[in-house]
């Protein structure tokens, strides 16, 4: 009895003690005031680089309120997370943080307090970033105006709040830091594979998320979502009609937009915004590493898409009489039919090139989607104007049609512009949609989108 | 021209020609009405130097009051009625305006350089003094007492018990009288309308759906037109099949003229319809190629012909350890008139021609038209009616053209209105020219000593004058030319305007570098070469006063003798608390001055803006200007149109340009062209007049354009210690700046 | 073809090609002039009217997608007589220049202030920012708007003619 009750005791110690080295982590000192002119502007500048890729401008800064002070409201499915201040103001944001205090908070997800981070700060894949480049990054976000503005407190369903629950998620999820290059791919495709896996975390929103809200490595870019939109498939799943190569993929992340494929919206604006002043050969490394995940796409797609590409080429696509467009008659039909030539074919069959025109729903993923989710969004919303730049407009239809209206010229768009089955309660989904029961944020397609002079909208509560 | 023959024959059967023009009773006077009175075959003159034809008052004492300039959305009718009402001793209210009519008011030219107040106001003023002179002197006559003992009040003039109605007095007189050369005005502290803050007449119209624009007009058995311009400058039309077109749901016939092309509805839409699918049927050689969009400054520079002295005095050589020295360039830039530009003509019975237009010029329209159409100037009538926001020579005249040719080809009696679509506004209007201006100046003893300033700039004035200068002229079959651009140096500028300093320095070169060839179309825009020429001096005189180790306030004002020079630079500064203001993070305080034209309105102004470092994106936060221009006749609409200048030409400075390839502009809606949207207004903008009672009307419309251009770029130069010399300061071209450091 | 809409509280007959945007039948056949063209692309503003309360760009709605669904312009407000709240503070302001683009202007403050009288001046931005303006009014648009919510959060009924 004695010994048994000792032999508990003791493991209940042993399990304790294991699950307090599981959980605890030692606060980092404060380190003395920073100084910013010790840096070097090269590394600064470099750092300015991977911010871009790392996207971090996005959710640490609110629309409208001051860069990297964080407090924007994070939607999850276990609640509502508040991004964190990470100028360098010493009380509140990360001033007093050590070049070790960050590293381990890109790797182990771990706070300077030694508190653990919810893994919305994707550590899962900034764990692969490089001591070279957190150096830089550190030296970016200190060299940057600090900022005296509290964190928000989170808003999550318990008993999640309870942070030490965090590190047997971490225990499960959460995998050794630094990056193995394949040494059978070519050094472009490493670097591509060092960038999107790690700082440019493709996978947080383009890989689908297991009950737990870790990505599932067996559906590797398989499509997921962000902030009420679809991320597409990046793999070779994409429902592209005509498949992404290197090229597309790079012009697209330099430009915003391509035009057999459309212009990024949604939170896919601010990540083309930001690589914009990301150096071509970081461009071009991403999409080497990104279309050969895609693959090489299968014979018979490709003779699709080459007939495709010919169609839509073609500079006189209604060459004689008013309109060739060969809609087939059962389609003409549809209640869709008169709606879509009214509202949408004056600009979408205007011929008008990208990034201003609209887009030959032809080549449009959207259309071509699983899910009707976004082209629902964009019906309803519209693309707003970017603030005092250049950016695609489109007028949002949420005043003029009704739900059913809404599902009716997107059943007729899927019919004829798409061989994918018809999408069901696509009525519904745009009632919950334009209600806010699922909440979606909208964006000028510009990127940089949360600047402070955002013009976006949020919709729903 | 064809027409399909069935509507052909409708169109010959509508006869119904009595006009009851929409806009209000007033423009139905004086109209022709067609088959019931005798034909005219000219429209009569108009006698600028009679007294009737600025001021009629009738037997019921109505006043009617006629100017030569138009209401372009400045507020001038208001402005305008005030001045007669003033002499006149009567509520504005009592004043019929009658705005730029060939047939009907006098010929002032156009409406353009801030000249509304100098020219009509002062004209109207003292029209309205002789008449009120006159009606005076006959009611003492009849009344027999001394002219001064009378008193003017509500369109009577008493004496004692006794009264006269203006009306009774005018029907006894001889009012086609030559205009007095100058007649006494009421002095200036007995003025109870001018100066006062009269509501603006047309709004409350405006916000109730009033009919206001031209484009609001509906006459009996209008058309509706659309042209389908050439892809881009210089191309012609190879190949047009339009059977198609004309067998098209309302549509009445396809215009094709050389490479004039057109289509003709019954209804509007079906226009547009009519438009799209003709549109996609034309084909169109290549036309002429266009610059290298990046190298346009280069390009433009390489076209020089000849050099123009604007000012030189002393011998300028800068030089020394205080010399300052940069290029700044302003790119084309668009008018962008939120609504697209509208014609209207009609062909009358007698084979005159009425035409509707926004124009800012009826008289040198009218002339343009009769010559494009090969008819006598007195048989077109061209009729002034508002149309959007005007900021200089836009596609008005050319939509005005665009109708007269189509209307010329119907039968009599069938009105059409042409309404340009945004992409045809956008591509075709004629854009403020694009300009570079290297300038160099030195400082000597804390003083500037020496400066130069080369620009390089097509003419800003291209406008009719000529046939040549319409889009429709040139494009018909038999086209006009364009009139070839001469360089003219005169006192109130052009691409050359406020290149000359107002600042006093002892050694200073001045040149235009002329250019002829205009690769895009370009003419006026709101204060023509002022605004980038201001931009450019403003920014040298900060650079300068750094090199000085002075405030910029201070050094401008020790190189300022003008009094009333001084007078808004110590205004603007004292009520933005330029002194005091304090500099947040990413934030910069920028000053700047100009005399419109170096004659004209005196204005200064002081902004707060605020750079976003790691965007680039720049904001304007805050604006406090002070103008002079001169006796205010409405304080409220110079502060407006103060306003108005302060924010579009910050829109001009941060967002805007025209943008094109090796073919066409590709800037054709506000997808590809943005300016300023409410995201990024101003917190607080603030204009304070300084009314100069006595003094002669200096104009207002386009004094702030240049100088917020100077003081965003003081701003950004202090925000970020950077000096920014290309407009407009994109975010993208700010962040590349603070990248490089 | 006839097609019924239902204009400021009463129901019209046109006789128009089902495709027409909303805006064209509103300016051509029942010669209402408040919406406006400016350019036909939904990116202006200019032609903005309210279908059941919400703000709309009649220049890319197709009167074929309204069937019952109310329609209000500008003029369905108020009267110089009897001005809408709206109006009033429009007027009072002398908010205009040109006043091409105030018309849209309106009818996007209209929507705001029907769902929500009191506006901060961040919410009265975000309405507005669809509508341009190119004569730069954009400072007394603002204040007419918080001058039109007093008027509104003082008990004036939002519109004073469609009830």
């Amino acid at each position: 009895m004695r010994i048994r009750s000792l032999v508990f005791i003791a493991v209940v110690l042993a399990g304790a003690a294991g699950a307090f080295f599981l959980v605890w982590r030692p606060e980092i000192p404060v380190q003395a005031q920073a100084q910013a002119q010790s840096f070097d502007p090269a590394l600064i500048a470099k750092g300015r680089e991977l911010a871009a890729v790392g996207n971090c401008i996005a959710c640490h800064t609110v629309p409208g309120g001051e860069a990297f002070a964080g407090g924007l409201a994070i939607p999850t499915p276990f609640g509502t997370i508040h991004s964190t201040n990470i100028t360098p103001d010493r009380e509140t944001g990360i001033g007093g943080w050590s070049l070790a205090a960050f590293t381990r908070s890109m790797r182990e997800g771990v706070d300077r307090a030694g508190n653990h981070l919810y893994p919305a700060f994707p550590y899962d894949h900034y764990r692969l970033v490089s001591d070279a480049d957190n150096e830089a990054l550190y030296a970016y976000l200190m060299t940057r105006a600090p900022v005296r503005q509290d964190a928000l407190a989170n808003d999550l369903v318990f008993p999640l709040g309870f942070r030490p629950l965090i590190a047997g998620w971490k225990l499960l999820f959460l995998e050794a830091a630094g990056f193995t290059p394949d040494p059978s791919k070519s050094q472009e495709w490493n670097r591509g594979a060092y960038l999107a896996e790690g700082l440019g975390h493709c996978g947080g929103c383009h890989t689908p998320r297991n009950a737990l809200g870790a990505q599932d490595p067996d559906r590797h870019f398989a499509g997921g979502e962000a902030e009420g939109w679809q991320a597409y498939a990046i793999n070779a799943s994409s429902p592209a009609p005509i498949p992404w190569d290197r090229e597309a993929l790079a012009f697209y992340l330099r430009h915003g937009w391509h035009e057999l494929h459309g212009v990024s919206r949604g939170p896919m604006a601010e990540v083309t915004g930001n690589l914009a002043g990301l150096p071509d050969s970081d461009i071009d490394a991403i999409a080497t590493y990104v279309a050969d995940v895609m693959g090489e796409p299968s014979t018979e797609r490709r003779q699709q898409a080459e007939r495709l590409r010919q169609d839509v080429g073609a500079p006189e696509r209604t060459g004689g009489d008013a309109d060739t467009l060969a809609v087939p008659p059962d389609v003409a039909g549809m209640p869709g039919a008169a709606l879509y030539a009214a509202a949408c074919a004056t600009c979408h069959e205007s011929g008008r090139p990208l990034p201003f025109g609209g887009l030959d729903f032809r080549l449009s993923t959207a259309v071509n989607a699983p899910s009707p989710q976004n082209i629902v969004t964009v019906t309803l919303f519209g693309l707003p104007p970017a603030d005092g730049e250049a950016s695609s407009v489109m007028p949002g239809f949420a005043g003029a049609l009704s739900d059913q209206q809404v599902a009716d010229v997107l059943a007729y768009m899927r019919t004829r512009f798409s061989s994918g089955t018809p999408w069901p309660d696509v009525a519904e989904m745009t009632r919950r949609t334009r209600s806010g029961e699922h909440k979606v944020v909208v964006r000028p397609s510009d990127g940089i989108e949360r600047a402070p002079l955002n013009v976006g909208v949020e919709i729903g509560p | 021209m064809t027409i399909a023959t069935s509507r052909r024959a409708f169109l010959l059967g509508s006869g119904a020609l009595v006009v009851s023009f929409s806009l209000g009773a007033e423009a139905q006077e004086g109209e022709v009405q067609a088959g019931t009175s005798a034909p005219q075959p000219t429209f009569t003159a108009i006698d600028n130097d009679r007294l009737d034809s600025w001021i009629r008052v009738d037997a019921n004492s109505h006043i009617t009051v006629f100017t030569g300039k138009a209401e372009l959305g400045q507020g001038i009718r208001t402005a305008l009625t005030q001045v007669a009402a003033e002499e006149l001793e009567v509520a504005p209210g009592e004043i019929e305006l009658i705005t730029a009519d060939t047939g009907r008011t006098p010929n002032e030219g156009f409406t353009a350089g801030s000249m509304s107040m100098p020219n009509s106001g002062t004209s109207i003023r003292k029209a309205a003094a002789q008449m009120r002179r006159l009606l005076v002197e006959a009611a003492a006559q009849t009344l027999a007492v001394a002219p001064e003992s009378l008193t003017l009040q509500g369109k009577q003039i008493r004496s004692g018990d006794r009264a006269l109605s203006y009306g009774e007095v005018a029907a006894a007189l001889n009012l086609e009288v030559p205009l007095a050369g100058d007649p006494a005005l009421k002095a200036p502290d007995t003025l109870t309308v001018i100066g006062r803050d009269v509501p603006r007449l047309d709004i409350p119209g405006k916000v109730t759906g009033a009919p206001a624009y031209i484009q609001d007009m509906r006459l009996p058995g209008m058309l509706h037109a659309r042209v389908v311009r050439p892809p881009g400058y210089g191309a012609t039309l190879t190949q047009v099949d339009t059977s198609a077109i004309e067998a098209l749901p309302g549509v009445v016939g396809v215009v094709r003229e050389g490479n004039f092309l057109a289509v003709i509805a019954e209804r509007e839409f079906q226009a547009v319809t009519a438009m799209r699918e003709l549109a996609r049927r034309a084909r169109w050689s290549a036309g002429t190629e266009l610059p290298e969009q990046a190298e346009i400054h280069n390009v433009l520079r390489g076209l020089e012909s000849e050099v123009g002295t604007v000012a030189e005095e002393g011998d300028a050589n800068p030089s020394g350890d205080k010399v300052f020295e940069a290029r700044f360039t302003r790119p084309y830039q668009m008018h962008g008139s939120i609504g697209p530009s509208c014609g209207i003509a009609r062909l009358e019975p007698d084979g005159t021609l009425i035409v509707w237009s926004h124009t800012q010029g009826v008289y040198p329209d009218r002339a343009a038209i009769a010559e494009m159409l090969g008819m006598e100037p007195g048989r077109v009538r061209v009729i002034h009616v508002e149309g959007s926001g005007c900021y200089g020579h836009n596609g008005a005249d050319d939509a005005a053209a665009d109708a007269a040719l189509i209307a010329s080809r119907l039968p009599p009696g069938r009105p059409v209105r042409v309404q340009w679509m945004r992409e045809q506004e956008n591509a075709w209007e004629p854009f403020g020219p694009a300009m570079s201006i290297t300038v160099r100046g030195a400082v000597t003893n804390g003083r500037i000593s020496d400066f130069t300033f080369d620009l390089w700039s097509n003419i800003h004035t291209t406008r009719p004058g000529g046939a040549g200068a319409l889009l429709a002229a040139r494009q018909k079959s038999g086209p006009a030319t364009p009139n070839t651009p001469r360089l003219q140096i005169s006192p109130s500028g052009n691409g050359d305007r406020n290149a000359n300093p107002l600042y006093t320095i002892p050694n200073k070169r001045i040149l235009w570098h002329f250019i002829p060839d205009m690769p895009l179309r370009v003419s006026a825009m709101r204060a023509l070469g002022a605004y980038a020429n201001v931009f450019a001096l403003e920014s040298a005189i900060d650079e300068l006063a750094l090199l000085a180790q002075a405030d910029p306030v201070a050094f401008r004002l020790a190189h300022l003798e003008d009094e009333r020079a001084r007078a808004v630079v110590q205004m603007a500064a004292e009520r933005f608390g330029w002194e005091t203001a304090t500099r947040g993070p990413g934030r910069g305080k920028g000053f700047a001055f100009a005399r419109y034209k170096n004659l004209a309105a005196y204005l200064a102004v002081a902004v707060e803006v605020e750079v976003e470092r790691e965007t680039g994106r720049t904001r304007l936060v805050r604006a406090v200007a002070a103008i002079d221009s001169g006796q205010a006749v409405s304080p409220n609409g110079i502060r407006n149109q103060t306003e108005g200048g302060i924010l579009q030409a910050a829109s001009w400075t941060l967002y805007e340009a025209v943008t094109f390839d090796r073919r066409e502009i590709t800037s054709v809606d506000w997808s590809s062209y943005p300016i300023l949207r409410f995201a990024s207004v101003p917190e607080t903008v603030e204009v304070h007049v300084i009314d100069r009672p006595g003094e002669p009307f200096l104009g207002t419309g386009e004094a702030a354009q240049g100088p917020v251009a100077g003081a965003i770029g003081n701003a950004v130069r202090d925000a970020i210690g950077l000096r920014l010399t290309d407009l407009p300061f994109s975010r993208q071209r700010v962040l590349a700046a603070l990248t490089a450091g | 073809m006839t097609v019924k809409l239902k204009v400021n509280g009463a129901v019209h007959e046109v006789d128009a090609d089902p495709a027409t945007p909303l805006l064209y039948v509103l300016r051509e056949d029942l010669e209402l002039n408040a919406a406006k063209y400016g350019c036909g692309l939904g990116q202006c503003g200019s032609c903005m009217v309210l279908v059941d309360g919400e703000a709309t760009l009649s220049c890319v709605v197709p009167i074929l997608a309204l069937g019952e669904r109310e329609i209000t312009t500008l003029e369905g407000l108020g009267t110089v007589e009897d001005p809408a709240p709206i109006q009033s503070a429009f007027i009072e302001l002398q908010a205009a220049q040109c006043g091409y683009c105030i018309p849209g202007m309106m009818m996007s403050a209209q929507a705001l202030l029907q769902r929500n009288a009191s506006p901060s001046d961040q919410e009265i931005r975000d309405a507005l920012r669809t509508n341009l303006c190119r004569c730069g009014t954009h400072m007394r648009i603002l204040a007419a708007i918080r001058r039109a919510s007093e008027m509104m959060s003082a008990g004036a009924p939002s519109n004073r003619r469609a009830g």
